[in-house]
């Protein structure tokens, strides 16, 4: 694994917006696609479907690639540096290795795609979808489809959802819808929520926790987290993860308005740009297009504009698959 | 032979998270604290603390029979917690009490920063699937979440070797101690754990899986060192 040096955040200067503006015009005009964006709710109810047992992986080599899909999804940090470039794992927010309802399973998403997406108005495949993991949550290079990462997760998440109906809402699937809370939410009051519930894993600074080179508990913010373009950085996204599945053995442990709050005041902290923003004029042009969720990105907060820097991480490139 | 190395003294550490800032509101460590804390491990405080080694051996290696726990290589601030919470009564044990009644405040940081400063275990962090076929390992590395239990090294880090002061190594600790703790933490005699993280999860607990996953962590060392050992020979064929 290649050391990480932490990258000061540049301020989004003359310059630099110079630099992106030429970028935008040279490369394609279309906005990259919102990936990112969440399904509609899932049905409400009990989540009844249980996904088949490791022991049950057959000795072959479909169950070959559903045992490699499964330890990409756990240990991520294998592609660092190739289509990684964040201390993330997909298992972070999708706990139980994609098994766990209400964690955003993955035997519950398998058999939503393709889907059509309004909002780009494309008809999305799940190696697509897939792919938008890459780019923001991982802050990363999507694998191309086809390429053996890609092809493993599939098969992975196709294994899964063995038995599980294609085309049809499931109940458990992505984080439970949380109703807006009572007060609008606050990252003042969220860091206190933060302080007493989330430091002692994910630390003051929101970095995490490692041991050697293994990150046990993941960074929040900062260039280890996710970018501002990820599902997570959404305020309403990141409560409904915290409030069914943290802190981890005590889910549903805090107030709606507890968990709106403190996704407030995490979602409120400097993380990589948003990769979209390669193609956008402006930050303004970036926040109108993709940004219209009660975010922070582009907001004045704490004396500065949040997401107003060159940040994209380790990898300089634009965000398009691998050949 | 177990691999080994120096874990980095929890002086060091301490110091340099006041270094960056981080909030951290431990003892602030003093320099003669290790040579302190190692006169007091070995004699006693004359005070009415006995010699820690007494019961936690020469090297804090504690004893399996006794259930006295191993101390050497635990983070400073872990045990440092430990010894203020047997004092206000937090943690609960007739034996432990008595003497952290008996230590000062100088007393407690001096053991806590001669045991963190002994030699700790060095686990491998790479990652390694596990063997659904082993219930223990599957607990360890992968949890019980139909019954919301967490893989233990989702917060005591890969292979159980602990993270930062929160929380501390369990790879190489007694399987009685272990078990002792997991069923204080049931039955709500052992308290002092961060925002109940541990109580929460001790309370699903089964018997099985408490005697099961005390035996893995205990055994665990030994059986990574022979594998690693069978790994270079096959290697070397």
């Amino acid at each position: 694994m290649t050391p990480w040096k932490p990258t000061l955040w540049v301020a989004g200067g003359t310059l630099s917006l110079l630099a992106l503006s030429l970028a935008a015009v040279t490369q394609a005009a279309e906005p990259e696609r919102d990936y990112q964006k969440p399904l509609p709710p899932a049905p409400p109810g009990e989540a009844t479907f249980q996904p088949p047992l490791e022991r049950d992986i057959p000795d072959n080599q479909y169950g070959d690639m559903v045992r490699l899909g499964r330890d990409i999804f756990i240990n991520t940090q294998q592609l660092r540096g190739r289509y990684v470039f964040n201390d993330q794992n997909c298992s972070n927010c999708h706990l139980d290795a994609g098994r766990l309802a209400d964690s955003a399973p993955m035997w519950a998403s398998f058999g939503m795609y393709p889907a059509y997406r309004g909002k780009n108005d494309r008809v999305n495949t799940m190696a697509e979808r897939i792919q938008g993991c890459f780019t923001y949550s991982m802050n990363g290079k999507p694998p191309a489809a086809g390429s053996e990462p890609l092809v493993a997760m599939q098969t992975y998440l196709h294994w899964m959802a063995t038995g599980a109906p294609i085309n049809q809402a499931m109940p458990g699937r992505g984080y439970p819808d949380l109703p807006e809370p009572e007060k609008a939410y606050d990252p003042a009051r969220g860091a206190e929520v933060y302080a007493q519930n989330c430091a002692v894993c994910h630390g003051a600074d929101g970095a995490g926790q490692q041991v050697g080179d293994r990150q046990v508990f993941p960074p929040l913010w900062g260039d280890g987290a996710y970018n501002w373009g990820a599902g997570m950085h959404r305020v309403s996204t990141a409560a409904a993860f915290i409030k069914a599945n943290m802190p981890l053995g005590q889910p549903n442990s805090l107030s709606n308005q507890q968990a709106w709050d403190v996704a407030a005041y995490i979602n409120s902290h400097e993380r990589p740009q948003d990769p979209r923003r390669r193609t956008m004029e402006s930050l303004e042009a970036t926040v109108e297009t993709f940004h219209q969720h009660g975010g922070y990105y582009g907001r004045p907060f704490n004396g500065q504009t949040l997401g107003d820097h060159a940040n994209y991480g380790q990898d300089e490139r634009p965000a398009t698959p691998d050949a | 032979m177990m691999r080994m190395a120096m874990r980095a003294p929890g002086l060091l550490v301490t110091l340099v998270a006041i270094g960056t800032g981080a909030a951290w509101v431990g003892p602030a460590w003093a320099a003669d604290d290790v040579p302190r804390g190692e006169t007091i491990a070995q004699q006693g405080n004359g005070q009415g603390a006995i010699a820690c080694m007494s019961c936690h051996g020469a090297e804090g290696m504690g004893n399996a029979a006794t259930g006295f726990p191993r101390l050497a290589g635990l983070p400073a601030g872990y045990l440092s917690k430990q010894l203020h919470d047997y004092r206000e009564g937090s943690r609960q044990s007739p034996v432990m009490q008595p003497f952290a009644k008996a230590l000062s405040e100088d007393d407690m940081r001096a053991v806590s920063a001669y045991y963190a400063s002994l030699e700790g275990l060095d686990l491998p962090t790479a990652y390694q699937a596990a063997d659904p076929a082993d219930e223990a390992e599957w607990l360890a590395k992968r949890g019980d979440w139909g019954n919301v239990i967490p893989a233990c090294n989702q917060c005591h880090g890969p292979n159980g070797q602990g993270v930062g002061e929160a929380f501390p190594p369990l790879a190489g600790q007694h399987a009685s101690y272990l078990k002792a703790q997991l069923n204080a933490w049931r039955n709500g005699s052992r308290a002092n754990d961060p925002n109940d993280l541990m109580k929460s999860v001790a309370e699903r607990l089964s018997d099985e899986q408490i005697g099961l996953i005390s035996d893995y962590y205990a055994t665990l060392p030994e059986r990574l060192s022979t594998a690693s050992i069978a790994d270079k020979k096959e290697g070397a064929q």
